[in-house]
């Protein structure tokens, strides 16, 4: 008998109203539907989320690690882009 | 009877159904085809030993209204024997394979959400209270529940026969949920409870209309089996009660 596996499912939850989805791991599932009801049981169990995610790994693309240097390292020199030279209130969260 | 006698056995027929499915459902952990099932399903076992809690709690508190002291809720779920539980022959029924368990659960949470909404708005408070807790939980295991018979049923061939036999194994132990006896009337008369005939036209239409997606068949027997709300059990509840009580049994009084 074929034994499949099911696909591999990257889980992105909210935690509350305002904030951005945040990657919280890779779950399987047969489809969709399954994937945010396995999401929900798995990553949510205690009140974690408002709203859930799921996207097929074998969608995401990403950077390969050698194509680092030039990708990220120019901008390690060039600090006048980081939002250091200014006080931010405290008050101000999620920065 | 008398009216608190007859909540206090009805008390006990919510909290024994839930409670015994919530051990049932326990058994899978460890064993779950992957990983994920095995976490989603025994969190909905969770969710039905907590609503056995409260059943429980509140049955002890009717209790103390005729008898000298009202049980706990430790006392009522593992000192009593099969002959004094009163859930549902269904959910007494072994895991089997994954169909068995699936279809079992398909049948019970279908029928749990209709009768929730009903006990949601019973004159009596508590009962209300609690259902309207439960029900939000169980709104979810239907849909779980229905999802795995439409994926199993327009699955393979061998799911959908496995889902197909399963179906049909357990339809002779839908009929009692929706049989009232000499507690159910009274209660449903007075509006503390639900009657329970009603439920059944629209728990048809539910169960049918996920086996028509699923490619399955609705079976169409009509000897049903019945006793559970009496005490009259399949062979299978003791031997589930002899592991579920052994420790309470052995070790009284044990704590963690």
């Amino acid at each position: 008998m074929e034994r499949s596996e099911w696909p591999l499912w990257e889980i992105f939850i909210r935690s509350q109203h305002g904030l951005a989805h945040k990657h919280v791991g890779s779950l399987h599932a047969p489809d969709p539907e399954m994937a945010i009801k396995n999401a929900r049981d798995v990553y949510t169990r205690r009140n974690e989320g408002v709203s859930i995610w799921a996207v097929r790994s074998a969608d995401v693309t990403a950077t390969a690690p050698g194509e680092k240097g030039p990708l990220f390292e120019p901008a390690n020199s060039k600090i006048y882009r980081h939002p250091t030279f200014f006080p931010m209130p405290d008050e101000v969260k999620h920065i | 009877m008398t009216e608190d006698r007859r909540v206090f056995d009805y008390l006990l027929r919510l909290a024994d159904s839930d409670l015994v499915l919530a051990q049932r459902l326990g058994e899978w952990v460890g064993h779950g085809p992957v990983l994920e099932e095995d976490i989603a399903l025994t969190n909905v076992g969770l969710d039905l030993l907590g609503q056995a809690r409260l059943w429980f709690a509140y049955a002890g508190e009717v209790e103390a209204r005729f008898a000298e002291a009202g049980r706990s809720e430790d006392a009522l779920a593992f000192l009593r024997d099969s002959g004094e539980f009163r859930n549902l022959l269904l959910v007494e029924q072994p895991n089997g394979n994954y169909a068995d368990t699936m279809a079992r659960q398909f049948y019970f949470d279908v029928w749990h959400q209709l009768l929730l909404v009903k006990l949601a708005h019973s004159r009596d408070s508590r009962i209300a209270e609690i259902a309207v807790k439960a029900e939000k939980e169980v709104v979810y295991h239907a849909e779980r529940s229905a999802d795995w018979i439409i994926r199993l049923g327009d699955g393979t061939d061998e799911s959908h026969a496995r889902i197909q036999a399963a179906i049909d194994d357990l339809w002779m132990y839908t009929g009692e949920m929706f049989d009232p006896d000499e507690i159910d009337t009274p209660l449903a008369e007075e509006g503390i409870g639900c009657d329970l005939r009603a439920l059944e036209p629209a728990w048809r239409e539910a169960v049918g209309s996920v086996l028509d997606e699923a490619t399955l068949t609705l079976p169409g027997g009509t000897w049903m089996q019945r006793g559970g709300k009496k005490g009259v059990h399949t062979e299978h509840l003791g031997h589930m009660l002899a592991t579920m009580q052994w420790l309470p049994r052995t070790y009284r009084g044990a704590e963690w």
